[in-house]
């Protein structure tokens, strides 16, 4: 007996040829109605952060890029530090209750739900190395696990610990002001060599995309060719 | 699907780690909250400073997270021994790969390297005075004799079943039976499935008992800090509870989740004393339960009537063809219709109509709401429920569309009620009862309209008439009418 990864409900069970010769992912799943309140992002999106450009207002929106990413792009300090972002699904409600039960309950297997799409998407993107985004000491002892990480892992990626954290993560209690411009949060571990590099980072969500630029910038500046991430959801 | 029975086993748990008690000056307050409780370590956080040096006396032992005596892992907070229940993580606390349980996962992780804490030193007592009764109502006959049972079982440790019709004020029934209780310095929790009946009973309480503390316990609750001689608490919450109640009262006995769910039951088993007393309350006791009774295991006590002394509405059972197929072809089943125009005529009538599924629940909406343009629907996962039935109450909205979601609980002046496919499986005896419950319940307008709408008669239907007619039948030779 199956069940589903967020709900508990039990799977119908659809035969198949693939499941008649025994061929079914043994991986565990969302149900129908779950993957239903999964919002994927398509159509038009930001070239930058694979925001979806066609419910956005036409004055967020700059050629092909949206105006956060315009705005990251335009400060010389920023330009290109980022090479690529691409998120999954749009940080709706369904997310929001999901990545909460992931992430602070400590719901780890769900992860596993997003396995294909995440390894899917893994494979549109370039890369030597991936790095996870770290935790502070107290929060990783907290939740007994690195949500970056797990996402790298559950995609057969072995993270590379190149980055580690200098401030707290209290990141939703800031405005978008002081989390973009506060001073870095990251440093790189001693020792790392990602001298020319192509580095992947993943994180749960993008909300302003100033973690993940902090993140890029450091290995950018220890001497990484060019960062892409993957995020599950895009804010 | 198990049903509730009052012979279900507690679950096994690891045994205890504790050193000999030493004498020493421990903490009062953590000896209040944490006697009768086993939390983990992050849910004593103002606590961990002192955590080691009364471990270290013999005051508080824990127990092991998860318990594995032969592989198979069972839940020391929850008792969820369903294997699909447990995953597997990389731990970075006890840098293993460590198991968890899911069933009780919002609460906050357990998992094979967490350590459940308790109290070993001596127990809190709980006052004994300052607990008197500020309610100066009066009950009905019915509710008296029911009453004076209650407290019998708290006096005797006893269980009782309070079988209490929909509106038979259920709630003042339990006053005089915990003012015993909290008088001879037991604790008591009032276990009900819903956060929205923990938060409207803990106000009644308050007022009740002015003296005593009372806890209100749910999820997201900021009174968890509180011990609470008197408890409130939604079902989930005895997962935290071992060993502490004199007197567990549990609301709504036949309802989602504890008709469903082992490891409720268990829990429920778990938190109570050896010896306590236990008072079940339903209007719509499950067959195990009355077998119980039948066969003398269970005491019981039935109030047939409601507290305005009047008898219950009994539901009318109208056919009206295939409902499905015409919701489809995007037409409302014509004896439908009729109903739903009379009540947005005469005197705008608020009602609620039952579906079976929120699926065909959504694809009916705009017909109704063709019919008039305000009318809603809710279902279990709607963020805005409560706020929809409030604009139902004070008339902003002429009527609902709705799911089994609200069969219990409700309580709106002058409502009427449909149910459309009663023959669905959805819609069991108890589930009618409950549905036909909402209606007549104001001394006021004690009377109103209930109509099973069907494609094919059920047993269900007519189990639920029956029983609503023995009940009003019961009433009327016990002479609690008029």
């Amino acid at each position: 007996m199956k069940y589903c990864l967020y709900c508990g409900n039990q799977l119908e069970n659809n035969i198949t040829w693939v499941s008649i010769l025994g061929r079914e992912s043994k991986d565990p799943s969302f149900c129908e109605e779950c993957t239903a309140g999964l919002e994927k992002i398509s159509g038009e999106r930001c070239k930058v952060c694979s925001r979806s450009l066609d419910r956005l207002d036409e004055s967020f929106i700059i050629e092909d890029l949206c105006l956060d990413c315009h705005r990251w792009e335009r400060e010389p300090e920023w330009q290109r530090v980022l090479n690529k972002n691409l998120s999954l699904y749009t940080y709706n409600d369904f997310l929001k209750d999901l990545i909460a039960r992931f992430k602070y309950r400590g719901d780890y297997i769900l992860i596993k739900g997003f396995k294909k799409m995440l390894f899917e998407v893994s494979k549109q993107l370039t890369f030597d190395i991936a790095v996870p985004i770290p935790l502070s000491s107290e929060r990783l002892l907290e939740r007994g696990f690195n949500q970056s990480e797990a996402g790298l892992i559950t995609i057969g990626l072995d993270p590379v610990h190149a980055l580690t954290r200098i401030h707290s993560e209290k990141q939703s209690k800031k405005t978008r002001h002081e989390r973009i411009q506060h001073e870095q949060v990251f440093s790189i571990v001693s020792g790392m060599d990602i001298q020319g590099k192509r580095v992947l980072i993943l994180d749960d969500i993008y909300t302003t995309g100033s973690t993940l630029r902090h993140a890029a910038k450091m290995l950018k500046e220890a001497g990484a060719e060019e960062v892409s991430s993957i995020t599950l959801a895009r804010g | 699907m198990p049903i509730y029975s009052s012979q279900t086993a507690p679950f096994e748990l690891s045994s205890i780690t504790r050193n000999p008690l030493t004498p020493f000056n421990f903490s009062p307050e953590l000896q209040k909250y944490l006697t009768g409780r086993t939390l983990l370590l992050d849910e004593l956080a103002v606590f961990h400073e002192m955590l080691e040096e009364h471990i270290a006396h013999g005051y508080v032992g824990w127990y092991q997270g998860l318990h594995d005596p032969n592989g198979k892992y069972t839940c020391g907070r929850c008792g969820n021994k369903a294997k699909h229940l447990f995953a597997e993580f990389p731990c970075s606390r006890c840098g293993n790969s460590c198991v968890y349980c899911r069933n009780c996962i919002m609460m906050g992780r357990v998992s094979s390297c967490s350590k459940l804490y308790t109290w070993t030193g001596p127990h809190y007592e709980f006052s004994h005075k300052q607990n008197s009764l500020a309610w100066t109502g009066t009950l009905s006959e019915a509710q008296a004799a029911a009453s004076q049972k209650a407290i019998e079982a708290v006096e005797q440790n006893n269980e009782l079943l309070v079988w209490a019709v929909c509106g038979a004020g259920k709630t003042e029934i339990l006053f005089q039976a915990i003012e015993k209780a909290l008088q001879t310095g037991k604790r008591i929790c009032l276990a009900t499935p819903r956060t929205d009946v923990v938060l409207e009973l803990v106000p009644r309480f308050r007022k009740a008992f002015p003296q005593t503390e009372i806890a209100a316990l749910y999820g997201g609750s900021d009174e968890r800090n509180l011990a609470g001689q008197l408890i409130i608490s939604t079902t989930h919450q005895l997962f935290r509870f071992q060993d502490a109640l004199d007197v567990l009262i549990i609301d709504e006995v036949d309802a989602f989740p504890y008709s469903a769910d082992y490891s409720l039951q268990a829990a429920s088993q778990k938190s109570r004393k050896h010896i306590s007393s236990r008072i079940y309350l339903t209007a719509t006791p499950s067959a195990a339960l009355k077998n119980e009774v039948k066969s003398g295991k269970l005491e019981s006590t039935i109030i047939p009537a409601r507290f305005h002394r009047n008898p219950i509405p009994l539901p009318r059972i109208v056919w009206c063809g295939n409902w499905e197929k015409s919701l489809r072809k995007k037409r409302i089943p014509k004896k439908l219709l009729n109903w739903i125009s009379f009540r947005l005529q005469n005197n705008s009538i608020p009602f609620l109509i039952f579906f079976p599924t929120i699926k065909i629940m959504e694809l009916a909406l705009p017909l109704f709401q063709s019919l008039h343009e305000d009318i809603a629907a809710v279902h279990a996962e709607d963020p805005n429920r409560k706020e929809t039935v409030v604009s139902l109450r004070e008339g902003r909205v002429p009527g609902l569309l709705t799911t089994t979601i609200l069969e219990r609980g409700v309580t709106i002046p002058r409502l009427e009620v449909a149910v459309l496919g009663a023959e669905s499986l959805i819609f069991t005896e108890s589930a009618l009862v409950q549905i036909a419950g909402r209606v007549g319940r104001k001394a006021d307008f004690p009377t109103g309209n209930v109509t099973f709408f069907h494609y094919g008669k059920t047993e269900a239907m007519l189990a639920a008439v029956r029983h609503i007619r023995t009940m009003n039948k019961h009433a009327e030779e016990r002479g609690l009418f008029g």
